[in-house]
């Protein structure tokens, strides 16, 4: 019975309050649309960086008789590789390494064949140009520092270079847009709370004689709040549902479907998966939010 | 049943209070009307006793209650205990005589088997059996506050306030409810009604409380609306304040004085 009252009141004021309820409605919707989008650019940083940073060696590379610079165009010695080699295995660093291999000019020649098969320079480029090097797997892909610093500078080394730093301008640009999502998530969330707020507002002032009598019969004070919460939060999640879908649809047909098809090589690529762990978080947002500033904006009425 | 203890209430920006140490004791089925100009704190008594407002000084019990440590979570079930009628009905225009009578039921849960049985009883009661499904604005003034009054008794309060609820009516259908509130309050129910109707309070004969600027000026058992006993003591600070008497049907020089009775209405059966 009361039940039923309550959920009559809400139909209610939704009905009496559409057009606001409509802009509730799209207003939670865009602004947890943001919210996922950020959510998942997140997940997507994470797993490119699991991905690339399992891959990502430390490459020590060896003076070539084109080398400027330190080795002063003088091919490294074997002496001076067995020292590195050497280097490695010390208890120092043998216990960041995973495990490391020798790469000579051959190998470089043929693996810059395979990479660049498609590019004019490959022609022009001869075996004894490309550095010969050691390929480090780390294991602890962070700690590249320690590595880079104790073999840098030695007699033979060009150069030591981090793989990863190669990445970091990209999950740079990733983080930025991820922010800047949610730049605008909280501002169109700030939007969608007071937008609740205001209509819970106007549905409680067009019920007012309602409410007059309703306090002056007694009824409760969680009977009066009741139905206004339960408006706001059925077009918040009514918002929320949308903006779940929306996720779901951005992830399968646009980063499946689209970037999926087009970056086939690198398969680090978010999936549903991820998708149906921001939806319920979108739902919960959506509706712990209404709630919140329904009430508050309801709490007006119940003064007694 | 209802206790004021030296209540002082005063409002926020206005240094002259609305209630000023007032004490009095209403008990269990006495009818009480409350006196006084516009202004000298009827209203404010009665919200008071409702704890719509809290005093600015003074104790307060009603019911055996002392409002002032009643918590606002239980002052909505402190008010199941207490009915209210108004000047102006307050009825819901979109919802039928039942509906209006059910709703006060509805809101604090009262199952609909007994409200389709306890409403059709208070409509007979009132003298609208019949008109139960008719909307607000299909009724005379003297219908709708019938429904009122049966809305504010539906759920058996044990007080009864009335803010002038004949205020608005002529006087054939003031007499008839006025009869309506005498048989509410023979079945036990404590009335208290402010009120201005002279020849109500003259005819009735029941207790009388006169206040005038928020001090209680008159307690009178048997009481008529100006009284025959005491002089007036405050008639002359309220004409200067100009609040004096401003409702009053008859020109101000012709306020009855303590020598010269009210001129008393006769009642239409």
């Amino acid at each position: 019975m009361r039940f039923g009252l309550i959920m009559s009141e809400v139909g209610n004021g939704l009905r009496r309050n559409i057009t606001m309820v409509i802009s509730v409605i799209l207003v939670t919707f865009i602004s947890l649309t943001f919210v996922g989008a950020a959510i998942l650019l997140q997940a997507q940083i994470g797993q490119m960086k699991g991905y690339w940073y399992d891959r990502a060696q430390v490459a020590v590379y060896f003076c070539t008789a084109s080398s400027v610079g330190e080795c002063n165009l003088v091919e490294a010695t074997p002496d001076q590789k067995n020292f590195v080699e050497a280097q490695l295995q010390s208890p120092g660093l043998a216990a960041l390494i995973d495990r490391y291999e020798f790469e000579s000019h051959e190998q470089a020649y043929a693996r810059y064949q395979e990479q660049f098969s498609d590019n004019e320079f490959a022609d022009f480029v001869s075996p004894e140009f490309l550095n010969e090097a050691f390929w480090v797997n780390l294991n602890d892909p962070t700690q590249s520092d320690a590595l880079v610093e104790s073999l840098s500078g030695l007699a033979g080394v060009e150069e030591v270079k981090d793989q990863r730093k190669y990445l970091d301008p990209i999950f740079a640009a990733l983080n930025a847009a991820s922010f800047t999502a949610i730049g605008i998530a909280s501002l169109m969330l700030v939007a969608a709370v007071l937008l609740i707020a205001t209509t819970i507002r106007l549905s409680a002032f067009s019920r007012r004689r309602e409410l007059g009598i309703m306090r002056l019969v007694g009824a409760s004070n969680r009977f009066i709040q009741t139905p206004f919460i339960l408006e706001g939060v059925i077009a918040a999640l009514i918002g929320s549902v949308l903006a779940a879908g929306a996720v779901l649809a951005i992830v399968r047909f646009f980063v499946q479907g689209y970037l999926g098809s087009t970056l086939q090589t690198t398969t680090a690529v978010i999936g549903m998966s991820e998708a149906l762990l921001v939806a319920p978080i979108l739902l919960l947002v959506g509706v712990v939010l209404a709630a919140a500033s329904a009430n508050v904006a309801i709490s007006r009425y119940l003064k007694v | 049943m209802i206790r004021f203890d030296q209540v002082t209430k005063l409002y926020a920006g206005n240094s002259r209070p609305a209630l000023n140490s007032v004490t009095l004791e209403i008990l269990k089925g006495e009818f009480v009307f409350l006196v006084g100009a516009s202004g000298s704190g009827k209203s404010s008594f009665l919200r008071l006793v409702l704890k719509e407002e809290n005093p600015s000084k003074g104790r307060i019990h009603v019911l055996g209650q002392d409002l002032g440590r009643l918590t606002s979570r239980k002052v909505p079930y402190f008010r199941r205990n207490l009915g209210v009628v108004f000047q102006d009905f307050r009825l819901l225009p979109q919802k039928t005589v039942f509906g209006n009578v059910a709703f006060s039921m509805q809101v604090i849960g009262k199952s609909k088997g007994f409200i389709q049985e306890a409403v059709p009883d208070v409509l007979k009661m009132v003298g609208l059996a019949g008109k139960a499904s008719r909307l607000p604005h299909e009724l005379s003034g003297g219908e709708q506050q019938r429904v009122a009054i049966a809305r504010a008794i539906v759920n058996k309060p044990a007080i009864l306030l009335a803010d002038e609820p004949t205020g608005n009516l002529d006087p054939s259908t003031s007499a008839g409810i006025m009869t309506l509130l005498e048989r509410i309050s023979s079945s036990g129910t404590t009335v208290i009604m402010a009120t201005h109707d002279a020849g109500i309070v003259d005819q009735m004969k029941r207790r009388v409380i006169e206040l005038v600027s928020g001090q209680i000026v008159r307690d009178e058992r048997q009481g008529g609306y100006q009284t025959q006993a005491i002089p007036l003591q405050a008639s002359p600070r309220e004409s200067s304040d100009g609040l004096a008497h401003t409702h009053d049907p008859v020109p101000q020089s012709q306020v009855p004085t303590a020598t010269t009775p009210a001129p008393v209405r006769r009642f239409a059966p």
